[in-house]
């Protein structure tokens, strides 16, 4: 195999969230009773579908101009980047990240989501872009709003970007949310508090990155993303004939 | 705490959420998003092998509809090769199979629909062959973690009753919620249950 070595590690499932978290109430008709059924890797797991440069737009990272006229979106400019790497610590190049996002008034340009906030006719919310061959990767937005959502009766999700990542095998498929540093509303947040961990929560709270910056013109944040890594044994378990 | 290896532990899953369409299926969000959607085609026109038609709904725990769910596809290509280069044997695969799609659940009724070539079955390990089957990955609101899953074909009786996965559901009834049902011309369908008497199975692979 390329590049790679075969199998992925096994998912650590006590650091992620638990299908049924009931303090997040949409969980509680849609988690799965069963438990999940442990297979064997194989390359329906260990292979993923690859994307390139043709697939992307010139702008679809930069969330200051990919919609509408172009024109500049209210709000907090900043730079999200970071890098993409797998659990041995190697850097995932051409590794897809998409991303998607409130507005800085908290709402979402969604058909669905009626948040008194208005939309601003400067911003989508959605981004995407490869890594480079050192796993980074670069988005321009604008700081998103928090916005209340109905969990309990006064529940609010604290300001966050949705993250979807692709490693090199199918298996490896995450999504998650990035968080900002020092956010008041960590405590009480129903779905950032579904993970167990508050050490594996952490990881989620970008830094400020002031090096980063853009002066005169943009903050900037860290959020560094570890996809499943690949077992590389001096004894290979791997299916006969490949 | 016992010491571990590798030091760096994955990045934690969070809820897709409601809105997961403005990232991944952005004309489902709306008609004013312009970012194009990727997987839109799993498998061209050119490509070889049987054209399909998989139809279903994905249903919670009451049975009712789930409907901002985004599930994704990949497979491999008529003759069991995946377009990746994970795949050793990727030279030989279809060009015109790129083997990944997305669709969104419909707003309304929770249904899905979506076209490709029928996959050849694929090596597993110790050479033993695997089943034709399509990957599948769902998120939506409610759900923590993507839900990964496999699609077999019912008519595919003979291949099925050796699958390694198909053979280790206990109890074996619920191999069931795996198998899409013929229903002619190429058209399967195939439910998706995420709790419930015919909760899907999901795996940890």
């Amino acid at each position: 195999m390329s590049g790679s070595d075969g199998e992925l590690f096994a998912r650590d499932r006590r650091r992620h969230p638990p299908a049924l978290t009931p303090d997040y109430k949409s969980t509680v008709a849609r988690a799965p009773r069963w438990p999940l059924l442990s297979i064997e890797g194989s390359l329906s797991e260990t292979t993923g579908p690859v994307f390139t440069a043709a697939d992307l737009g010139p702008l679809d990272a930069d969330l200051l101009r990919n919609h509408g006229d172009r024109g500049d979106p209210i709000g907090e400019r900043i730079v999200l980047h970071g890098q993409v790497r797998d659990q041995n610590g190697r850097p995932l190049p051409d590794a897809l990240v998409e991303i998607w996002q409130a507005n800085a008034g908290g709402r979402y340009r969604h058909a669905k989501d009626g948040h008194l906030a208005p939309l601003d006719p400067h911003f989508g919310g959605g981004g995407r872009c490869l890594t480079d061959a050192s796993g980074r990767y670069a988005f321009r937005t604008v700081k998103p709003g928090a916005y209340p959502f109905r969990n309990h009766g006064n529940s609010w999700r604290m300001a966050h970007v949705h993250f979807s990542l692709f490693g090199t095998g199918f298996a490896q498929r995450l999504v998650t949310q990035m968080y900002f540093e020092g956010d008041p509303l960590r405590e009480q947040d129903p779905i950032a508090l579904t993970i167990p961990d508050a050490s594996a929560l952490d990881r989620l709270f970008a830094p400020l990155d002031l090096d980063a910056a853009v002066p005169l013109d943009c903050l900037a944040y860290r959020f560094d993303i570890v996809l499943r890594g690949r077992r590389q044994t001096p004894f290979e378990n791997r299916p006969e004939g490949l | 705490m016992t010491s571990r290896l590798p030091p760096d532990p994955e990045t934690v899953s969070q809820t897709a959420g409601p809105f997961v369409h403005i990232g991944l299926v952005p004309h489902a969000a709306g008609a004013d998003h312009t970012l194009v959607a990727l997987g839109a085609e799993i498998a061209g026109p050119e490509a070889t092998g049987k054209r399909i038609v998989v139809t279903g709904r994905v249903t919670d725990g009451l049975g009712a509809p789930v409907r901002e769910a985004v599930i994704e596809i990949w497979q491999a290509d008529a003759n069991g090769i995946y377009p990746s280069p994970e795949d050793p044997r990727r030279a030989g695969a279809d060009p015109a199979c790129r083997g990944f799609g997305r669709v969104a659940t419909d707003p309304k009724d929770g249904h899905f629909r979506f076209e490709t070539v029928k996959p050849g079955p694929v090596p597993g390990r110790h050479a033993r062959p695997q089943a034709p089957h399509l990957n599948l990955w769902l998120v939506a609101r409610g759900v923590n973690v993507g839900l990964a899953t496999r699609m077999y074909f019912a008519d595919e009786v003979e291949a099925n009753a050796t699958d390694p996965v198909l053979g280790l559901v206990d109890p074996p009834e619920r191999a069931e919620t795996l198998l899409a049902r013929p229903d002619g011309d190429g058209r399967y369908a195939f439910d998706i249950h995420l709790q419930g008497e015919r909760e899907t199975v999901f795996l940890d692979a």
